[in-house]
């Protein structure tokens, strides 16, 4: 029997607190600073309506600061416009989709005056333009991350112990409970994001641009005529709805199963809720079919508002995936190496880390899928996304990121004595994860806040905020039930398994 | 007769089930004698584990084959798309090989995939003597069908140890 021990308390208390003592301080941060180093990319308005042009952007009442900064700012970007333009946005395709601002993306026109090499600037960089000061939005993007890069260790987990069930899997029969364990952290990380969705529909932040004030209104400034016809789907109300839906379905399925299994342990030898567990999972499996790709469209495209992708919602799974299946990897070690398993041993953590190894080429896969599709179409309407991503200052991340996330685990993970020597795994844990918050972090600061990006407090405390808290929850869970399940059918396939 | 040409004698013992088969192996190399092969109509799972089969090391050729595919792709897509015929393609950068890289991924993996997979079967072939009109090495056409066998050295002492591991059949060649 497991036992939560004070130790752990003590360091996931400390853990969640100090998280917490951080996140006030980032919150409470002045992040504005950042516009002023002549990034340029927030301070100047612009209006999102088809006639956009060079006039139209000048015309808009800039902030304050942003005619001080322009001239400068537009000469430190015309040479990065060129050079993108030059490569990627332009070669072959201009004229081709003389669309609202994507035909001023696409004119390659250098010599045009400053003002309107920024405001295309501006619209390649953020894929939309702001009324407001973007930097603003930093502490609950960074927020946003750590939500999303938490909530998919839960509902990762979650998938995986519903797949066990619907495929009546026999290996993993005595890793159960702790899947369960971990499952059930899903509902907090879900509830941070309720807290970040109705924040934002009170207005104190627009991490979500379609959020903004008037911009589904036609007599406003901001109208955006694009946004606007995603009303249907995009509105705050809907929006939460929605929220409380995967809530309910996916910490109901996490509680369900859970709950089951520990009734299956109470009944007599020989009976078990086999059947009840894999008619759940089933249908688990095919309500998060669909909400896994309408919560990645919610949550972080949006972010994005113009911009779609249709494997999107895939994409983000696949990291979601990952990042679960590394943490079981990290989570099952521990507790074999502190004999709290020893019914586990070397191949049951080799098919774990086969997982790990599998699914961070499956996300490379999907990664590239739609990095390779819209660099090949270069539809100036679809590489708005990656132009600061890829050519912007997040290049480097973005470009470290591929590499942790894909180079680095198909080096260290492919030999099969790797996956089951423990420094192995978790030094190849240490880079995925990592790699995957940054995945995350590329997903939605660009659209988010724009360049005023950083590390810090914010980042940092969402970080230990949310470790503490899945500490509490996993451990506290792991402790609540035997390590082994009494009468799950597979127990013996378990058991005796090997390769 | 210090320079014999003869083949050493090896006895062959029939087993009817496999899982007899595996505790008789381990009973035969537990008692010191050295198993040469075995012959089932099916895969025995632990079978290699039993008879103490060194790890196979058709995976780091598996990985060898892999990067002289990639080197191939590399070098065929470099060759044909950069340097001996450039074409504009959809606009696509052509000035140097990395800067149309993307498109070439697929053509990478691909070829990869296809080296690794080719010549570890081909390697796999080769090791084993298993060609098109390879004569069968199969001692004993029961043994595609319902018996297992085990093929040994002749030694001495062996026999009763054989008998008592439950072999139904034993015959010296």
């Amino acid at each position: 029997m497991f036992v939560f021990t004070s130790k752990m308390k003590l360091l996931a208390g400390s853990l969640t607190l100090v998280g917490l003592v951080f996140l006030l301080i980032g919150f409470n941060t002045d992040y504005s600073s950042h516009a002023a180093e002549g990034h340029g990319t927030s301070a100047h308005a612009e209006d999102h309506t088809a006639e956009a042009s060079a006039v139209d952007v000048e015309a808009v009442p800039a902030a304050d600061e942003a005619t001080a900064h322009e001239a400068e700012a537009a000469d430190s970007h015309a040479d990065e416009v060129d050079e993108a333009e030059a490569v990627d946005a332009a070669v072959g395709a201009e004229g081709d989709h003389a669309e609202g601002h994507e035909a001023h993306a696409a004119e390659g026109d250098h010599a045009a005056v400053a003002e309107h090499v920024e405001g295309h600037e501006a619209h390649a960089t953020e894929g939309h333009g702001a009324t407001h000061d973007l930097s603003a939005n930093r502490p609950w993007a960074a927020f946003l991350v750590n939500s999303i890069f938490f909530l998919g260790i839960g509902i990762g987990t979650l998938f995986f112990l519903a797949i066990q069930y619907a495929a009546q899997v026999g290996w993993s029969a005595g890793l159960i409970r702790v899947f369960e364990a971990v499952a059930m952290f899903v509902g907090i990380p879900l509830l941070g994001i309720l807290f970040l969705a109705v924040t934002g529909g009170m207005h104190m932040h627009h991490l979500w641009h379609w959020m903004a004030e008037g911009i589904m209104d036609p007599a406003s400034a901001n109208y955006d005529p694009i946004i606007a016809g995603k009303e249907a789907y995009l509105n705050v109300p809907f929006f939460t709805v929605r929220i409380l839906a995967y809530l309910l379905i996916w910490a109901g399925a996490a509680y369900l199963l859970r709950r089951n299994s520990l009734r299956e342990d109470a009944m007599p030898k020989g009976q078990n809720m086999f059947f009840t567990q894999r008619k759940l999972a089933a249908t688990f499996i095919v309500l998060y079919a669909v909400t896994s790709s309408t919560s990645a469209w919610d949550w972080v495209m949006s972010i994005d508002t113009h911009w779609f992708s249709t494997l999107f919602g895939w994409y983000t799974f696949a990291g979601m995936f990952v990042t679960a299946m590394t943490v079981l990897n990290l989570l099952v070690m521990y507790l074999r190496l502190n004999n709290h398993l020893p019914w586990i041993n070397a191949n049951h953590q080799h098919d774990l880390g086969k997982f790990m190894f599998a699914f961070s080429v499956f996300w490379t896969y999907l990664w590239f899928s739609q990095y390779m599709l819209i660099w090949y179409s270069n539809i100036p309407e679809e590489v708005t996304y990656y132009l600061p991503r890829f050519k912007g200052e997040y290049k480097p991340l973005f470009v470290m990121m591929v590499a942790m996330n894909f180079i680095f685990p198909i080096l260290v993970l492919m030999s099969r004595d790797a996956k089951r020597i423990f420094g192995f795994i978790g030094l190849a844990a240490v880079f995925v994860l990592a790699g995957h918050w940054m995945d995350h972090y590329i997903m939605i600061m660009p659209g988010a806040v724009g360049y005023d990006y950083g590390f810090g407090f914010a980042e940092l405390g969402g970080i230990l905020f949310y470790a503490g808290l899945f500490l509490w929850v996993t451990l506290s869970q792991l402790a609540k039930a035997p390590l082994k399940l009494q009468n799950h059918p597979m127990l013996t396939e378990s058991e005796h398994f090997h390769q | 007769m210090a320079h014999t040409t003869e083949p050493t004698p090896v006895v062959r013992a029939l087993y009817h089930d496999d899982d007899v088969l595996i505790s008789a192996v381990k009973e035969i190399r537990a008692a010191g004698y050295k198993i040469s092969e075995v012959y089932t109509p099916f895969p025995v799972h632990g079978l290699d584990k039993a008879m103490g089969l060194k790890e196979t090391r058709i995976a780091m050729a598996a990985f060898m084959y892999g990067l002289l595919g990639l080197t191939v792709a590399v070098t065929l897509t470099w060759y044909m798309m950069i340097s001996d015929w450039p074409q504009n393609i959809g606009g696509k950068p052509n000035i140097n090989w990395g800067m149309n890289m993307p498109a070439f991924v697929p053509i990478l993996f691909e070829l990869t995939v296809f080296f690794a997979a080719h010549l570890m079967v081909w390697t796999y072939l080769v090791i084993n003597g298993l060609y098109p009109g390879a004569d069968a090495q199969n001692p004993d056409p029961r043994t595609t069908d319902d018996y297992f066998m085990v093929e040994l050295p002749a030694a001495d002492g062996l026999v009763d140890v054989l008998k008592k591991s439950g072999a139904v059949e034993i015959a010296e060649a």
